[in-house]
């Protein structure tokens, strides 16, 4: 058997940031659980300033090692350990993280989707005579039709939903054109135009604050004015879990934007090698995409 | 050939000792083999959890354990054996033989590789540690909703719910990691000349298992977080009150449920055609169909889910869908039987301990695959749900189609692994008392299942009691017998009769072109396929 050896595939150096980071996620998990210990088990209330102190360790853990596990491979790659072969690993393995994400945002699409055609409406849909909903319609957005739940009284209140033309249209607008600054920046990175490539991230990162800031107006608003809340039933939930999800990625698309904008400055990507910003952005037109859905299903329809 | 397999005398070679090598290894032999000795440990673990409840089932009345412990060990049992022993054995068969398979000299992102395996520990502690905490008073044990999760139980559940949901969590993120390696390693690392048509059929289970994990893992990821703003921030998802429905909960948990039987059960059918051509002497039958059927099962896999549920509530063309579905599938995985069988066809067989288990396996699995399709029914399931005959049946697919078939790999690949031969009498007598014992403990209960008996009770009629009897005493053996692998594989490790480089006559393939054991970096250059 012959071989071919124009190839040297880079095995990196073993490092405990992986270990650790496993630790910190255990510390955030248990701190968690005992943090919200009370509600279900009232003798467990003692647990809770203990497992708030156990989050900010874990989180602290968690954020310390993926700082030096990035770091590291920021290295590696500024100092060339990772050519073509390396490469092609980083962007295959990107795009299936990206399809798990996808499938993430499917389940809470898949429940909002359900409740709206099936649950709601069949709640809706018991014979007059004998069903427990009286004066339920069924109709979205719906908070439910009340009742006890596990032993406490659930009465939804009267919820105004969100229009879709006022501040989500402009937020839209924002991470539409966010994805359009991106790309302009990437073009500037291909004809090695640093400015172009630096101003174009700054632009993008703007836009991405911008679209936070105003969701969280907007979260502002459905909870002080509108009667929105996330225990508002089935309307509340979702549009509380999917644009919240949404919004925690956009929060990381954003800081993932700021550390290659930051990278860019130090002189970093050259128009041949540079999987970092293209990881960054199918990421950041990945969360444009999930938008739009959110925006279509969520506030318009 | 044997220039190529040294391994170069470079930085990586001298990896630290100790303890620091397995925390910080990158290597993927290092790896595979941490998570092929953390599933043995947990399904030792997950086992004697199953025997305190067949021990608690022996006679009718409460003996030993307090219902809400036997309930708590039901759904840790399911949790463990599932994402703690077989899910990691077959990702540690993967790490290690994928990259000798196919002639690459390392998984592709090894230390994301790392990371995998070192998340796997703190779900294991997250699953067990509520039992722990509740011998200190604190919280009342672990989950006791059955490995399910379906609410409105789950919802009044204690602290063992959440503390199961971060586990599932983490075991999901390294899940997901695990599969993102496998497809980069399997579509960027393969040697040249290898194309996809070529690679072994150990690849292609995988490949498409890893498909299906990220498809549907993440989907669990959502429905248990929505399972946990239901307990704890007020949400609605799974309560009428609101809008919600319990009943989506099991839509949500069942797509990622039923994928994740053949998520369990693909890898092993990748290396059971590999071990039939090894011990039949000659090459697989209907490679291209067997490669097709695996693309249709895992395809189909994903549309079929409210079979889990028929007697929940649905609207009959739903059920007629779920019905019609479920059994197409065993169109291609006859075809996939019929591969196998006809893969032995007038070859010259011998009966070494992985070949026994294989052939074992086939005809167990047959039975599981079906007695699934007579669940698969939608009028006769109606009968047959959460009944001891449910237990049975996924017995018979899980624990004979994947324990058995993960325990021919090892006894299959264990001599290349560590370069030694086990004991074949052990191996055989091994077989010999799993294969009676569990049919001794599943059989009865087909039949205890088809009289009404309903699963997860720890009390029954006194008409279940013969049957009870048997399969208790039975389950025993099993699990004793299990001790003899243990034993087999501890041995083999530390020594024995040296193993070739082929191990098996008829053995195929490029990881059979190595040294036994393989040198610590394999293939640094890649060999080239014809």
């Amino acid at each position: 058997m012959t071989t071919h050896s124009n190839n040297h595939y880079y095995v990196p150096h073993g490092a405990l940031y992986p270990v650790v980071l496993s630790a910190g996620l255990l510390t955030l998990a248990s701190g968690f659980i005992f943090s919200v210990a009370t509600d279900k088990n009232k003798d467990l209330a003692y647990l809770q300033t203990p497992g708030k102190w156990m989050m900010y360790i874990g989180a602290a853990i968690i954020l310390l090692m993926t700082f030096k596990w990035l770091s590291a491979v920021v290295v590696e790659s500024i100092t060339g350990q990772y050519k073509k072969w390396e490469d092609k690993s980083f962007r295959i393995g990107m795009i299936v993280f990206i399809c798990s994400e996808v499938a993430f945002f499917a389940a809470f699409f898949g429940a909002l989707f359900y409740m709206r055609i099936i649950s709601v409406p069949d709640l809706a849909a018991f014979d007059p005579i004998f069903t427990p909903y009286k004066d339920f319609l069924g109709t979205w957005p719906s908070a439910g039709p009340g009742g006890t739940v596990l032993g406490t009284e659930y009465k939804p209140g009267t919820l105004t939903p969100m229009a879709a033309w006022g501040l989500p249209a402009i937020n839209t607008a924002l991470l539409l054109s966010s994805g359009a600054t991106i790309t302009w920046a990437h073009w500037g990175l291909l004809k090695d135009n640093r400015k172009q490539l630096i101003f174009g991230l700054f632009l993008t990162v703007a836009l991405g604050t911008a679209f936070l800031v105003c969701q969280a107006f907007e979260y502002h608003e459905a909870y002080t004015h509108m009667g929105l809340t996330l225990g508002s039933g089935a309307y509340g939930a979702t549009f509380f879990m999917l644009t919240g999800f949404h919004g925690f990625h956009v929060t990381l698309g954003t800081i993932m934007l700021i550390v290659i904008l930051l990278r860019s400055m130090q002189g970093h990507f050259s128009a041949k090698s540079h999987f970092g910003f293209e990881g960054v952005a199918w990421y950041w037109h990945f969360v444009d995409v999930v938008w739009l859905g959110l925006f279509i299903f969520v506030y318009w329809l | 050939m044997s220039t190529t397999t040294v391994a170069h005398h470079d930085e990586h070679t001298d990896h630290p000792t100790g303890i620091m090598r397995w925390l910080t290894t990158t290597n993927h032999k290092d790896i595979g083999t941490m998570y092929l000795t953390f599933s043995l440990i947990m399904f030792l673990v997950g086992g004697s959890m199953i025997l305190g409840i067949r021990a608690e089932l022996f006679q009718p009345g409460l003996q030993l354990i307090k219902p809400d412990f036997f309930n708590q060990l039901i759904g840790v049992h399911a949790l463990i054996m599932i994402f703690a022993a077989l899910m990691p054995a077959a990702t540690g068969f993967a790490n290690w033989m994928l990259p000798l398979q196919i002639g690459a000299p390392d998984m592709a992102l090894p230390r994301l590789n790392n990371w995998g395996f070192w998340l796997l520990p703190p779900s294991a502690i997250l699953l067990t540690l509520p039992f722990t905490l509740a011998l200190f008073g604190i919280g009342d044990g672990a989950l006791a909703t059955g490995w399910t999760f379906y609410p409105p139980l789950s919802i009044q559940g204690g602290i063992g719910v959440d503390f199961a949901i971060f586990a599932v969590h983490l075991l999901g993120i390294s899940s997901v990691l695990g599969s993102i390696n496998i497809i980069v390693t399997l579509f960027n690392m393969r040697a040249p000349g290898m194309t996809l048509m070529k690679m072994p059929m150990f690849a292609w289970g995988w490949l498409i298992t890893a498909f299906l994990l990220i498809a549907t893992i993440p989907v669990l990821a959502g429905a248990v977080t929505m399972l946990l703003t239901d307990r704890h921030f007020g949400t609605h998802f799974f309560d009428a009150a609101g809008g919600g429905d319990p009943i989506m909960f099991q839509h949500l948990f069942w797509f990622f449920g039923h994928p994740e039987v053949y998520i369990l059960l693909l890898p092993v059918w990748g290396f059971i055609p590999q071990i039939l051509q090894t011990f039949s002497r000659k090459p697989m039958y209907g490679y291209k169909a067997q490669v097709y059927s695996l693309w249709a099962i895992g395809a189909m896999s994903v549309v079929v889910w409210a079979h889990h549920f028929f007697t929940a509530g649905m609207p009959v063309p739903a059920l007629l869908y779920f019905m019609y579905s479920t059994m197409a599938i065993s169109l291609p995985l006859a075809v996939l039987f019929f591969c196998w069988i006809k893969t032995m066809w007038r070859g010259s067989m011998s009966f070494e301990t992985p070949m026994l288990f294989t052939v074992g396996w086939i005809i167990l699995f047959g039975i599981g695959g079906l007695t699934g399709l007579v669940l698969a029914d939608v009028a006769a399931d109606a009968q047959y749900h959460n009944s001891y005959f449910v237990v049975a049946h996924f017995h018979y697919t899980l624990f004979a189609g994947g324990i058995m078939g993960i325990m021919a790999g090892v006894y299959y690949w264990l001599p290349k692994m560590t370069g030694h031969m086990y004991n074949e009498k052990l191996g055989q007598l091994h077989f010999w008392l799993t294969a009676i014992s569990f049919n001794l403990t599943f059989i009865p209960q087909f039949f205890l299942g088809l009289a009404g008996m309903p699963r997860r009770i720890p009390d029954y009629a006194l008409q279940f009691a013969e049957f009870n009897m048997i399969s208790s005493m039975a389950a025993f053996v099993l699990g004793l017998s299990q001790l003899i692998f243990v034993y087999n594989i501890i041995s083999t490790v530390k020594g024995g009769k040296k193993a070739t480089s082929q191990v098996w006559e008829g053995a195929e393939g490029l990881e059979w072109t190595l040294p036994s054991p393989p040198p610590y970096h394999s293939f640094t250059e890649q060999p080239i396929i014809k």
